[in-house]
């Protein structure tokens, strides 16, 4: 944000007015009701949260090189507890909603901003208020019940801050739930005149139904923490067997948001692979309907499987059934996504551009994890796998071969329009490999040791492991420099890099149609929609 | 905004008030009644009547677009699948087939 | 709707309707803000179901123990309190109607009338929860039940019973402090028949506590008086 704010004075001469040199200062940016600028707020915030988050995995994977550890078991589950909670809420949950969605929903549906910019503000706010307190729990010592705070262990047994952090959690949550409504509230009432339902970008469609996920899914689980909360500081007794209270109980409400939460945390990366992936191909996305349609079901399907995850702790086996079943309908939709993309390559003119390097990235690496999740998603195969290193590699696949590359693959497709500026090519292509490849040795490791029984959780392990976990370790250390790259080269490309001008890809939809960076409100006038979405003509018209 | 908003009739929400207080007044007296399982029935059945009664004339849902009754729905589905998903797991844990001890009369425990 | 009062073929200022910069019209905003509102009031549906799902299992394994704690819920005091709040929510549904009809005078009175009856509610559950207090009914604090084969059990329901009605409690405070904003917007003559957004949301907000209620009642009051 300095960065931006300083950065623009000396070209402002010379620059059109856009949203982020029309003001100075940082009052201009703490009480700002522009989405775009809230975006950029939201961007630094969980860059920063990343990247905490990602210490914490360098610190527990440092210890995984030896088998008997290198630091003690407290400790080990205080980093790979502080890591998932960090990560999942802090960055995984409003990574692209917040930031990209967050600026791009209302250009690209032709409003002047989302329907509610003070709560969008509020949102903000909210969302620091729990990352400082999740902070703040850190820097006493952590938590050590995993990102899952499973009772009765949290609400009873555990010696760490359990409640600093469930109640940055807990706050977080109203910030999620804020943006999603936002979201829902701005799509329906905030199009411009000719932008459909069947226009809108594929983009729009996943953030929609990620905003339904958000606001049916949260609220239960900001009433299982402060459930959990009183039982932990007045022992009522709510989740404790020893009175009758029943700890699955907690597991149910918390996997009711929680598996859901992972729709929250790829459907909007979906998104942005419809966008790329078309942008790329310099074609219509194959199957829109269905495709708009898969995101619909994936948010429906997503809120009746969450008993998957208690396949081995005491559900009923009549239940668990049912829900293996439903687990694998939700494949269904997530299947008609890849066929599409890559149908939507398929004669289509491909350029390998940055953004679509992390596309492809996507495309495989999601593929995986979500055939793996069919294997958890199986009652009898689970009972192997459960908690074991295979689970943790089936949702790294989902989250960061999924959503991370989503996520950079989004930031590095508009990054010319968020800042005007272009970065370099050749260093970012370069970051693109080293990503995929870190990611890989990262975590395809874990598979097989998971398929050969180390459980997840544990701070040491048999030495017959060590050759793998150490190739992880190895990967781990690639996939950081991976990520620091880009860090340097974007923030390079804000003041040094060339300007980008409107549309440096050539692509279609309405942001693209206004200049690089937009003016406060978007478009100088209202613009009129008279074509579908990803209207890509010919080769040659495009170029020009 | 001012052209299509809906003024309610005062009569309207008087009578609505005056059967919220009877309803009230009825599942009290219900609960004292001995009817078994129909108790809770009878005791939620006036309550979502109440409950819609407040929905529609005093929140006025009645004159709404039907997208905001969608939305309502969808809230009290999405509550119905997490109430009866997680009851389904309550209900049907017994169901499991549970081997007893051997020297427990096997017999009857395969015969289950 | 024969009492609308709108001068035909006057279309009101920006000013007049509040109109913010980013909608196109005042029609746009007052949809938003009525699907916003509902957006948010299914958010509260389920922030409480999660209670009323944690009601549900427990009362199934444990029906005995909770019929049995009817005997401590004083149901004269709870049944007027559900009057009492189905009163405010007529009230404000007159509010409403006043803000629509220009009516500064009524909707300062009904506005005033449901915050008498939101004290009152909030004022007899304050006794409830003292008696509570003094026959050791509060669970994690102060609890001692006289049915000894029960204890356990009803210790649940009354940590359920807090916190529902703790949570609907709160509630009401955050809708008197809202309806404290309302009122004195109201006398600032902020709204009328243009612009009475606000009044019409926190209408919608108060309902919905109201709600809560009806359903608290029988569940938490009304369990087992059958003998």
């Amino acid at each position: 944000m300095a960065t931006l704010a300083h950065g623009t004075p000396e070209i402002a001469a010379e620059e059109p007015v856009n949203y982020l040199n029309v003001e100075h200062g940082w009052k201009s940016w703490l009480f700002t009701t522009d989405h775009k600028r809230i975006a950029v707020l939201y961007l630094i915030s969980i860059t920063l949260m990343f990247f905490v988050g990602g210490f914490m995995a360098v610190l527990f994977r440092i210890n995984l090189l030896e088998p008997e550890g290198i630091f003690s078991a407290e400790t080990y589950n205080r980093l790979f507890s502080m890591h998932g909670i960090v990560m999942v809420f802090f960055f995984l949950v409003p990574s692209i909603p917040a930031t990209l969605a967050n600026f791009l929903i209302p250009i690209m549906i032709g409003a002047k901003d989302l329907a509610f910019p003070r709560i969008n503000l509020l949102s903000w706010y909210i969302y620091v208020v729990g990352a400082i307190l999740t902070m703040y729990a850190v820097v006493r010592g952590g938590v050590d019940t995993g990102w899952t705070f499973y009772a009765p262990y949290s609400s009873t047994f555990s010696n760490s801050y359990v409640l600093a952090a469930a109640f940055g959690v807990f706050t977080a949550g109203f910030s999620s739930i804020l943006t999603g409504l936002n979201f829902i509230v701005t799509v329906h009432k905030m199009r411009a005149p000719g932008m459909t339902w069947s226009r809108l970008p594929l983009f729009v469609w996943s953030n929609y139904a990620t905003g339904l996920i958000q606001v049916l899914g949260t609220p239960v689980l900001a009433i299982v923490l402060l459930l959990l909360a009183f039982e932990r500081i007045a022992h009522v007794g709510i989740f404790d067997p020893n009175i009758g209270g029943d700890p699955i109980l907690f597991q149910h409400l918390f996997w009711f948001y929680s598996h859901p939460a992972v729709y929250i945390m790829i459907l909007p990366g979906m998104g942005v692979i419809s966008e790329i992936v078309s942008c790329f191909s310099r074609k219509r996305v194959f199957g829109y309907n269905f495709v708009a349609f898969s995101s619909m079901a994936i948010a429906v399907l997503s809120f009746v499987v969450w008993g998957h995850h208690m396949f081995i702790t005491g559900e009923s086996v009549y239940t668990g059934l049912a829900f293996s079943f439903l687990s694998f309908m939700v494949a269904v939709p997530s299947a008609i996504k890849v066929f599409n993309w890559t149908a939507t390559m398929y004669k289509g003119s491909v350029s390998f551009d940055t953004p679509m390097l992390y596309a492809f990235g996507f495309i495989g690496l999601f593929t995986i994890g979500g055939l793996t999740g069919l294997f958890l998603a199986t009652l009898a195969t689970d009972v192997a796998t459960h908690g074991t290193y295979f689970v943790v590699a089936h949702f790294h696949y989902v989250m960061v071969g999924g959503m991370v590359m989503a996520f950079l693959g989004g930031i590095h497709f508009w990054w010319p329009k968020m800042t005007g500026r272009m970065y370099s090519e050749a260093w970012s292509k370069f970051a693109a490999l080293i990503v995929f490849i870190g990611f890989n040795l990262t975590f395809f490791p874990q598979f097989i040791l998971g398929y050969m029984g180390m459980p997840r959780r544990y701070h040491a392990y048999p030495p017959e492991f060590q050759a793998l976990n150490v190739l992880s370790s190895a990967g781990a250390s690639v996939l950081g420099v991976g990520y620091i790259i880009p860090m340097i080269y974007l923030l390079w490309s804000l003041k040094y890099g060339p300007k980008a001008g409107p549309n440096p890809w050539g692509a279609a939809g309405l942001e693209w149609q206004t200049q690089s960076p937009p003016t406060t409100f978007n478009f100088d006038e209202t613009p009129i929609v008279t074509e579908e979405a990803y209207n890509y003509g010919p080769l040659e018209e495009v170029i020009g | 905004m001012t052209s299509h908003a809906h003024i309610p009739n005062v009569r309207t929400l008087v009578i609505v008030w005056l059967a919220l207080l009877c309803l009230t007044a009825l599942t009290t007296t219900v609960s004292y009644l001995e009817l078994g399982w129909l108790n809770i029935v009878v005791a939620l059945a006036i309550a979502v009547l109440k409950a819609s009664m407040v929905v529609w004339i005093f929140m006025a849902v009645r004159y709404t677009t039907s997208l905001t009754k969608l939305f309502v729905v969808a809230g009290l589905v999405w509550l119905g699948i997490m109430i009866l998903l997680t009851a389904s797991d309550y209900t049907s844990r017994d169901w499991t087939y549970q081997p007893q001890p051997w020297s427990h009369n096997a017999a009857a425990g395969a015969s289950r | 709707m024969a009492e609308t009062v709108i001068p035909v073929g006057q279309e009101p200022t920006a000013e007049e309707t509040h109109l913010r910069h980013h909608f196109a019209t005042p029609a746009q905003q007052m949809d938003a803000a009525t699907l916003g509102m509902w957006t948010f009031l299914i958010t509260e549906v389920l922030f409480f179901g999660g209670m009323f799902a944690a009601y549900a299992i427990y009362r199934g394994m444990y029906m005995d123990a909770f019929a049995s704690t009817s005997e401590f819920m004083n149901v004269v005091l709870g049944g007027t309190n559900t009057a009492v709040l189905i009163c405010s929510s007529l009230t404000m549904a007159l509010g409403v109607r006043a803000a629509q009809l220009s009516n500064r005078k009524q909707l300062q009175l009904f506005l005033v009338l449901t915050m008498i009856f939101g004290t009152i509610f909030l004022v007899i559950k304050g006794f409830e929860y003292h008696a509570k207090w003094v026959e050791h009914l509060v669970p994690g604090f102060n609890f001692h039940y006289p049915i000894p084969q029960f204890e356990r059990h009803a210790q649940i329901l009354f940590f359920l019973y807090f916190c529902m009605t703790g949570m609907h409690a709160l509630h009401m405070i955050v809708g008197l402090g809202l309806l404290s904003y309302l009122l004195i917007q109201a006398t600032r003559k902020v709204f009328s028949a243009t612009y009475y957004a606000p009044v019409e949301m926190i209408g919608l907000y108060w309902h919905f506590v109201d709600i809560v209620w009806i359903f608290l009642f029988p569940l938490l009051y009304l369990i087992g008086h059958r003998k």
